[in-house]
């Protein structure tokens, strides 16, 4: 009896003992079989750690991206200024503002031979304001054009073939603004006939400020990126100024009558560039996502972004995005062999948007301010 | 007559002191330090210089954003403190209890939803091809222009004051002495007459304070005058996003946000003055 008792306590404390033993080690067991992903931080226009666009690499890398929104070169830096370094392992900038970036210290030095620049197109390669001399900052991954946005009821392609159909008695009330200076300024620059829009003298941007403000009249509102996008969608606003297929291209996608045209007068180019952050910790992942997005295969991805379409640098993501999606990659105007995107470029009708050379920016954002007032 | 701290009121008056401290005095006084601070290539720099102060106040279109936001404010206010007092009254006075518990409770009801949410909804109504132009076009009228106008922006401020004046308005009829109107009417005072002779001056502190809450509401408001306004015209709230879209202008951006702080301390003070005027302990 008193045995049976023995053994039977004895057992139970082999059985617990096992039991804990076990319990202790699956953790261990699980976090082997299953580790956790690695957090990457991505600060971001909306839409580039989208599943659309992430979860593959994510899959394939055992990788979490956390992304921090922004909207507007102005609200990146503040974010990266007011974070300590090493926040945001990834950083996607407009071109302009990689200089920027650069100058403030937020970006790490990166090595051309990690990534795919023969690939790209000439113009490309060694893009202006990405590079320090020979030293890389940042690689380019997107590009899109800036022209007149409108509504296809309302105007015919050949109407908004020019900046000046925003002068148009019938679209007065119907003219709406992205809100923000430097493309809009840019665009009325680009009327006024300068051909650098954003290097101009003082007579020429008083001539700019003159031009812009014959427009107020004709103005329905100043919207943010949101605002931009309902009121094209309801036909609340018939023409855009400031905005381009990246906006017009996804409200064209799920059936609303709105298109973009780059006008006779020409059309401005924004960039998209990811840059590693300044003391991050996951550089070397950091540098994988830049290698991914920019290699042929997450090319044909980006170019077809859920949140706002755009152009891709990488020939070979052109011949990708061929293959996938004929119809998108003709829409965009990335088709080899006939009249496309590149065309467009290498005809001189598209400038690069950037900061203002002879004046501060100060000074084009305070006309804004007042434009907006008046 | 001397009165003690005691460290049972200690225990209920220090937690509200302490988050005074940390989210609003702190706040405060880091945002008149940085209204001083100076930036340089796109970073802010601590400094001691008024540049920003004399900048903004010599600048037209600060004045011009202040006034329309000050205009845009008031009329809000009054508009909504009118609107809301037919509503309050009716259901102070008319209605039964169960039906005023029901009044109260679709009153809290619109706060359930995000005010972006309603704001945004109010787009599908008054947009030229919306709900109200589809249906005054079936009468054979119309379409009227009324998105991204002012007075889509006030509908936007009565949204957010609307139901939060009814409820301070509500709270203070319901606790107005009955007897003083039985009073006014057993000496043959008329009902609009005793409305405006007992009935208001008895509820002016509620009243007043309904009024204040949706002057300050309006006068912050961003949402309202960016998506029913369309931008136009620029508010002192979107001058705030406006300048600070451009080289960190953070420190211009606290100018502005201080003189609104400054203002509704003054218009605060002078309303719960006016409030309280002729009361006595």
């Amino acid at each position: 009896m008193s045995n049976t008792a023995i053994t039977r306590i004895s057992l139970s404390r082999r059985t617990l003992l096992a039991t804990g033993a076990a319990a202790l080690a699956t953790p261990m067991l699980s976090r082997r079989a299953f580790a956790a992903p690695t957090e990457l931080t991505m600060l971001a226009w909306y839409g580039h750690a989208e599943p659309d666009i992430v979860a593959e690499f994510e899959a394939e890398n055992n990788v979490k991206f956390v992304p921090k929104y922004y909207t507007g070169g102005d609200n990146m830096l503040g974010l990266i200024s007011q974070s300590p370094a090493g926040t945001f392992d990834v950083i996607l900038s407009d071109a302009e503002y990689v200089q920027q970036l650069n100058v403030a210290g937020y970006i790490e030095e990166l090595d051309p031979a990690d990534y795919p620049f023969s690939d790209f197109f000439p113009e490309f390669q060694h893009f202006p304001g990405h590079w320090d001399g020979d030293k890389l900052y940042s690689v380019i991954t997107r590009f899109g054009f800036l022209g007149v946005a409108y509504n296809t009821d309302a105007l015919t392609e050949a109407e908004a073939s020019s900046y000046n159909v925003y002068w148009d008695p019938k679209l007065t009330g119907k003219v709406g603004h992205f809100d923000w200076h430097l493309p809009n300024l840019g665009q009325m620059s680009l009327l006024n006939g300068n051909p650098s829009p954003y290097d101009i003298d003082e007579a020429a941007w008083t001539a700019v400020k003159e031009k812009t403000l014959s427009l107020r009249p004709q103005i329905g509102g100043f919207f943010d990126y949101g605002g931009t996008f309902s009121s094209l969608n309801d036909g609340q606003m018939l023409a855009f100024a400031g905005i381009g297929d990246w906006i017009t291209g996804t409200l064209e996608k799920n059936g609303a009558k709105v298109r973009s045209t780059i006008p006779q007068e020409g059309g401005l180019q924004f960039t998209e560039s990811f840059s590693i952050g300044k003391g991050s910790q996951k550089a070397d992942l950091a540098k994988k996502w830049i290698q991914y997005i920019t290699s042929a295969k997450g090319q044909a991805k980006s170019a077809q972004m859920a949140a706002y379409p755009c152009m891709i640098p990488n020939q070979k993501g052109w011949e990708v995005l061929n293959a996938e999606n004929p119809a998108e990659a003709k829409r965009q105007g990335m088709v080899l062999g006939e009249s496309n995107a590149m065309d467009l470029i290498r005809s001189g009708r598209i400038k690069y948007r950037q900061l203002p050379v002879q004046q501060d920016l100060e000074t084009w954002n305070d006309f804004w301010s007042e434009y907006k007032g008046a | 007559m001397r009165r003690h701290v005691t460290l049972y009121g200690l225990t209920f008056s220090l937690p509200l002191l302490i988050w005074q401290v940390l989210f609003f005095v702190f706040p405060l006084v880091f945002l008149v330090a940085l209204s001083f601070w100076t930036v340089k290539n796109f970073a802010m720099r601590p400094d001691f210089d008024t540049i920003n102060w004399v900048t903004m106040f010599s600048r037209k279109v600060f004045w011009q954003a202040y006034g329309t936001t000050f205009v845009l404010a008031t009329a809000a206010a009054a508009l909504t403190s009118i609107l809301a007092f037919p509503c309050a009254y009716a259901i102070a006075f008319k209605l039964s209890d169960n039906a005023r518990r029901w009044a109260v409770f679709l009153m809290v009801i619109p706060f359930f939803t995000s005010y972006l949410v309603r704001v945004y909804s109010w787009q599908i109504f008054l947009s030229d091809a919306g709900i109200i132009n589809v249906l005054l076009g079936w009468i054979g009228l119309g379409p009227f222009h009324m998105l991204n106008t002012v007075g889509a922006t006030i509908i936007g401020y009565l949204t957010l004051c609307f139901p939060l004046a009814v409820l301070l308005q509500l709270f203070s009829l319901v606790f107005i002495d009955r007897t003083l109107i039985e009073a006014a009417h057993n000496m043959r005072c008329g009902r609009l007459r005793t409305v405006f002779a007992v009935v208001i001056p008895s509820a002016r502190v509620g009243l007043v304070i309904a009024a204040l809450f949706c002057f300050i509401l309006s006068f912050g408001d961003f949402v309202s005058p960016i998506y029913l306004g369309g931008g136009d015209p620029t508010t002192l709230s979107i001058l705030i996003t406006d300048t600070t879209k451009s080289g960190q202008q953070w420190p211009r951006a606290a100018v502005i946000a201080l003189t609104m702080v400054g203002t509704l301390l003054a218009v605060a003070f002078l309303a719960v003055k006016f409030a309280y005027k002729g009361r006595t302990k």
